[in-house]
C-alpha cells in the first residue's frame, strides 16, 4: 500500500509518498517557481492520473497532467483552460480541478479565477467555458475576496452527474440541477456581516464547501465568519459553529467514507488571522456539527500562528481515513488515524497552497 | 528576417533554442503570431489568451521596451532583433 501525497505549494508542487502514511519520502518541486492552486488525484479506471494547476507570475497559468504519479507531465499545446474570445477575458488562475465521479469517467470541472467553471472531457487535457454559470446575471455583482474571484469549491453529485454545487469568493454557492443548464444561488441562512443586508440571496463570502460521505444532500460551508451544514443539498443552511471556537477559517474537509464526520482548522477572527489561542488543533465533528473536539496529538504544543488555507486540507481514501493539512509556513502534518494522531509529513516547504492525498 | 531572443526559462518550450528566426516582419504582433504559428506553449507563457502581453513579460524591440513604442503595435523593420525577457517580479 503506497499513500501519494500531493502538496501545492507557491513555489511548486511536492509529492511526499509512504507506504504507512508515518515515514514519508518528499520529491520536488515540480513546476518549480509556480503556484500550485490546485491539485487532484483521479483514480477513476485507467488511472490513476494527477492534474495539476500551476501559475507562473511571470508566464501565466496552465493544468499538466501525469499518468506516472509524476514521473513525467504532460501539458497541451494549446491551453487546457482558457477563456474564449468573445468574452474579453483572460485566466487568472485554476483554483480547483476536481474529477467528477465514476459514471462520467472522462469528466473534469475545474475551477477558476474570475469565478468561472470550466468543463474537461478527456480527463482534464482540454477544458471548455460552462456558458450558464458564466452568463449567469448575477456576475457582475460577484466581488473578489483578498485571494482573487474565484470559484474554489467544485462538489459534483455522487449519483446524480446532473447536480453539482460550486461555491466563489465572493458570490457564495451556486446550484445546478439540469448538467450546468441554469444555475441557482444557494445561500439561504449563510450570513454575510460585510454587506448591509447581512442576509442577501448572493454575495456571501463562503471559503469552502464540502459534501458529506453517507449523505449527499448533506453539505458543510465554512465561510468568512459562520460555519454551516445544509441537509438540502446546499439550498438551505443552519449554523453548526457553536462547538467551535471560532467560527472564522478557510478549509471545511468530510470524511471520505463515515457520514457526519468532518474537519475545521478555525483561526481566532477575520481581523486576527491566527489559530485560536495560538494552538495547533484541528476540530472534528462526528455528528454532523452539533459538536466537535479538538485534535491535538502529535501536533505543536507551543504558540503557533500559521494558518491553513482553503484547499490546504484534505483527507485520502483508506480506512481508517488518513487527514493532512499544510500550513502558510510550510509545514505538512498527517494523520493516519482520522485525526486521533498526526506526524510531520514535511517542513519549511513554501507555502501550503492546497494538498490531496490517496492511495495509490 | 527578425531573430527573437528567449530568456532561459522559456528555451524548452521552443526545442532547446535561444534565438529563433521569423519570416514576418511590420509589426510585433505579426511576429509573436509567426512564433505562435510554431510554438503555441512558447507563445502562451507571452500572451495571454486576449492577446496581451503578459503582465510581467517584457519585451524590446532593438533595446527599446515595447510598451513604450507602440506596445504589440511596434514596429519591427527587418533584421530587428526581438528579446524577451522576464521582469522582476515575484517573491
Amino acid at each position: 500500500m503506497t499513500t501519494l501525497l500531493a502538496i501545492g505549494t507557491g513555489k511548486g508542487l511536492f509529492l511526499a509518498t509512504s507506504p504507512d502514511r508515518r515515514d514519508w519520502a518528499v520529491s520536488g518541486p515540480h513546476f518549480p517557481m509556480t503556484g500550485v492552486y490546485a491539485v487532484a488525484v483521479d483514480k477513476r479506471p485507467g488511472r490513476p492520473r494527477l492534474l495539476a494547476g500551476m501559475t507562473s507570475s511571470h508566464f501565466g497559468p496552465s493544468v499538466a497532467t501525469s499518468d506516472d504519479l509524476g514521473g513525467s507531465w504532460q501539458e497541451p499545446e494549446t491551453a487546457p483552460v482558457a477563456f474564449p474570445e468573445d468574452t474579453g477575458t483572460s485566466l487568472g488562475r485554476v483554483w480547483q480541478l476536481t474529477p467528477a465521479g465514476p459514471d462520467q469517467p472522462d469528466v473534469v470541472w475545474a475551477g477558476a479565477e474570475p469565478s468561472a467553471l470550466f468543463r474537461s472531457d478527456d480527463g482534464g487535457r482540454s477544458f471548455s467555458l460552462v456558458r450558464a454559470l458564466w452568463d449567469h446575471p448575477h456576475r457582475e455583482r460577484w466581488g473578489a475576496g483578498f485571494g482573487g474571484q474565484a470559484v474554489h469549491s467544485v462538489l459534483p453529485h455522487p449519483r446524480d452527474p446532473g447536480r453539482m454545487a460550486v461555491a466563489m469568493s465572493t458570490g457564495g454557492v451556486y446550484r445546478t440541477e439540469d448538467a450546468g443548464a441554469t444555475w441557482a444561488p444557494g445561500n439561504t441562512g449563510i450570513r454575510a456581516y460585510f454587506l448591509p443586508d447581512e442576509w442577501p440571496e448572493f454575495g456571501q463570502c463562503v471559503h469552502k464547501i464540502a459534501r458529506d460521505a453517507g449523505d449527499p444532500q448533506r453539505l458543510y460551508a465554512q465561510n468568512h465568519h459562520g460555519v454551516y451544514r445544509s441537509d438540502d443539498d446546499g439550498r438551505t443552511w443552519t449554523s453548526i459553529a457553536a462547538g467551535l471556537p471560532s467560527d472564522f477559517g478557510f478549509p471545511i474537509v468530510a470524511h471520505p467514507s463515515r457520514p457526519g464526520t468532518v474537519y475545521a482548522f478555525p483561526l481566532t477572527a477575520d481581523g486576527e488571522r491566527f489559530p485560536t489561542d495560538r494552538r495547533c488543533r484541528v476540530y472534528r465533528s462526528a455528528d454532523a456539527g452539533g459538536s466537535w473536539e479538538p485534535l491535538t496529538a502529535g501536533l505543536p504544543d507551543g504558540p503557533f500562528y500559521p494558518s491553513v488555507l482553503r484547499d490546504a486540507m484534505c483527507a485520502d481514501d483508506h480506512d481508517p481515513a488518513g487527514v493532512y493539512f499544510g500550513t502558510r509556513s510550510g509545514e505538512v502534518y498527517a494523520s493516519a488515524d482520522e485525526g486521533d494522531s498526526w506526524s510531520l509529513v514535511a517542513a519549511h516547504l513554501p507555502d501550503v497552497l492546497c494538498v490531496r492525498a490517496a492511495e495509490v | 528576417m527578425v531573430t527573437v531572443l528567449l530568456p532561459g526559462p522559456l528555451r524548452s518550450e521552443a526545442g532547446g533554442e535561444s534565438r529563433l528566426t521569423v519570416a514576418a516582419g511590420g509589426t510585433l504582433r505579426a511576429v509573436l503570431d509567426e512564433v505562435a504559428a510554431t510554438w503555441p506553449r512558447l507563445a502562451r507563457r507571452i500572451r495571454d489568451e486576449r492577446g496581451d502581453l503578459r503582465r510581467y513579460v517584457n519585451v524590446y524591440v532593438d533595446g527599446e521596451d515595447c510598451r513604450h513604442t507602440g506596445a504589440l503595435d511596434t514596429p519591427v523593420p527587418d533584421n530587428a532583433e526581438v528579446q524577451i525577457l522576464p521582469s522582476v517580479a515575484g517573491g
